[in-house]
């Protein structure tokens, strides 16, 4: 099997040889970039199997990217990896089409782990990210809402964000709930996709609610 | 919407307001973002906002005016972020929420049709008299562009001066408005539609009054409670920047004291992550307040002291009452005991704060231990967890199995007039 191909994507240089320190070896690093435009020529001309982008980057961060490339390159999984863990900026990023996020201090294995399951066409929730998630569908949502099945997480679904924010790996959920990671897999990325596609109206409203807890 | 607004708690020194003001928000404007502010503040869908917009343009231009109007009276709204975020933001390392193409195209269309009804109406005689159709189109623009430049900065301090060059500009533009209005009205006389002709020379009469007396009006629709807020949290915030930035100094200074020492680097690392994350990143939330900040202070206390990182993640939040405060205690004897005995070098705390409880599981990956076996006598699981949580009229449950880690769950009742975050009743998955 060959390597993943991987670019990293942060301003931080010392970041960057960290993260490769880590991973190499594993995967094959084929690019880097420090700011947006080199990110999206530098992605354009590599095509990796996945981008490692950081949220806050100067040009108009990881947000920017991912909006330049998507409609060019919808094949590129990006797998945001931050070190705000500001829902903003969290939710930001994933509803502008990132397959998961994860924050600056996980450990080697476990990035390695998410970069994989990215790759695999699959979610990465961190529990902060299950958290929010949880957070911006827990509020009741009018009927006469029209996409009224893309605004709700199903129970089962609900299950399994909140164990993840418990700190539960897929492999520890699949046990718990009785079902297969393969299952879990699947109702994680269906959460993504209902976080990715539900109303702007419900979740601006989750932000508003945010501000007065 | 009305039951959020009725829950706010009181912030600081300053009472709740009992009306909700409408903002543009700065994020995402169009023009002047005030249809999407109306949008959010009547919780309608922007296109019909829009729609209503244009609509009332076909009435002598009734739909401008109140757009123009309302574009001068809203108040922008930015985001309220985070320090972390408003610098990032600033210096363009973020980018915000904007409007989708499709909203941009749908607003382009909406216009098109919109000026295309007007020029059907001119071209039936039953518009704006022709003679001066024209000459307004243009002057809406001019004003329309002008406008544009002198958004929300430029415009309070024009608005504001009561002296100088601008001063003298504006009196004279009101003045100028007046006469215009006093003039037209005079010469137009009977005929079709002079009613509409008379209001329309009141609203530029008005106007130009409201030009002169800008000052006055501006000061009193300012929310000058905001400003002030404003002043004290951003001098609060430099005063903790500075605090910040003297300890992150202390801190560097005790790492290369201690650069041998990997535990304490590990620590000292930790604990100024911790300080700088919920300054640039977190809410200013203090232990006090709520079950979430209490919870997280126990978790920086339990990880100072056993060296041990707890990460908490809580969705919802209810305010310290006797039980939550109990089910925050018990958490901490939890955390205590994971950090303590597991020999896990990580410990995860998840909170969720229902309509009818509060929940909180405390979970390692170390050793575990059989409950079984725990003597009677040993106070800490039993006594410290179990009996304060059941004393309050809640449940908590350990489970632990020899090598596979631990889980406490525990749950306390909360009083009903919590703003519910989450409202399905679920079947808890705690055995």
């Amino acid at each position: 099997m060959t390597p993943l191909r991987i670019a990293i994507v942060d301003d931080h240089a010392m970041f960057r040889t960290g993260v490769k320190a880590e991973i190499d070896g594993r995967v094959d690093v084929v690019g880097e970039a420090d700011d947006v435009e080199s990110a999206v020529a530098m992605i354009a001309q590599t095509s990796p199997d996945v981008v490692l982008l950081d949220v806050h980057m100067p040009g108009g961060g990881g947000l920017e990217v991912i909006r330049r490339l998507h409609v060019r390159h919808p094949d590129t999984k990006f797998l945001a990896l931050s070190v705000s863990d500001a829902a903003e900026d969290v939710i930001g990023i994933i509803r502008a089409g990132a397959r998961g996020y994860v924050t600056k201090n996980i450990s080697g294995p476990e990035l390695f782990d998410a970069i994989e399951r990215v790759a695999g066409g699959d979610a990465v929730f961190s529990p902060r990210l299950a958290g929010f998630v949880l957070d911006a569908f827990a509020g009741t949502i009018e009927i006469a809402q029209v996409d009224e099945d893309l605004d709700r997480l199903t129970e089962r679904e609900r299950e399994v964000m909140r164990l993840i924010a418990r700190g539960y790996a897929y492999k520890e959920v699949a046990k718990e709930l009785f079902i297969s990671i393969k299952t879990v897999e699947t109702h994680v990325s269906s959460v993504l996709r209902k976080l990715q596609l539900s109303s702007r109206h419900e979740l601006t409203r989750w932000a508003n609610d945010r501000r007065l807890i | 919407m009305t039951s959020r607004a009725a829950s706010t708690a009181p912030v600081g020194d300053l009472p709740a307001p009992t009306y909700r003001r409408a903002y543009r928000p700065a994020e995402r404007r169009l023009v002047g973002g005030v249809a999407a502010g109306l949008a959010d503040h009547l919780g309608v869908p922007v296109l019909y906002v829009r729609l209503a917009f244009i609509v009332a343009t076909w009435f002598q231009g009734i739909g401008v005016i109140a757009y123009l109007l309302l574009w001068r009276f809203l108040p922008l709204e930015g985001p309220d972020l985070s320090p972390g975020l408003e610098s990032a933001t600033r210096r363009g390392l973020r980018s915000g929420g904007r409007a989708g193409p499709t909203e941009i195209a749908q607003t382009i269309a909406l216009g098109a049709v919109g000026i295309g009804v007007l020029l059907l109406i001119q071209a039936t005689g039953r518009g704006i008299d022709d003679g001066l159709f024209g000459p307004l189109l243009v002057a809406v623009i001019g004003v329309a562009v002008i406008w544009r430049q002198f958004d929300d900065v430029a415009w309070s301090r024009w608005m504001r001066q009561t002296s100088g060059w601008a001063f003298a500009s504006r009196v004279a533009a009101g003045a100028g408005l007046v006469a215009v209005a006093a003039l037209y009205f005079l010469t137009k006389e009977g005929g079709w539609g002079a009613a509409l002709n008379l209001a329309s020379a009141l609203v530029v009469a008005v106007l130009g009054i409201g030009l002169i007396l800008g000052p006055w009006i501006s000061r009193l629709l300012g929310d000058l409670a905001r400003e002030r807020r404003e002043r004290v949290r951003s001098q609060e915030r430099a005063d903790v920047a500075a605090h910040l930035h003297d300890s992150v100094l202390q801190t560097l200074a005790l790492l290369q004291k201690n650069a041998g020492d990997a535990a304490v680097v590990a620590t000292l690392a930790r604990r100024q992550e911790r300080e700088l994350r919920d300054w640039l990143y977190g809410n200013d939330e203090q232990p006090g307040d709520s079950l979430v900040a209490a919870l997280r202070a126990a978790a920086a206390d339990v990880e100072d002291a056993h060296r041990v990182p707890v990460e908490v993640i809580a969705v919802g939040d209810a305010p310290l009452d006797a039980n939550v405060s109990a089910l925050v205690q018990a958490a901490r004897e939890a955390m205590i005991n994971a950090a303590k005995h597991s020999g896990d070098d990580r410990v995860d705390v998840y909170a969720e704060t229902g309509a009818q409880q509060a929940q909180v599981f405390v979970r390692d990956r170390g050793t575990g231990f059989d409950l079984d076996s725990i003597a009677d006598d040993r106070m800490g699981v039993r006594g410290s967890i179990i009996a304060r949580i059941e004393r309050h009229g809640g449940t908590a449950t350990i489970r632990s199995e020899p090598g596979g880690g631990t889980e406490v769950a525990m749950s306390v009742p909360v009083r009903a007039e919590h703003t519910p975050t989450e409202t399905t009743s679920s079947q808890e998955d705690t055995r």
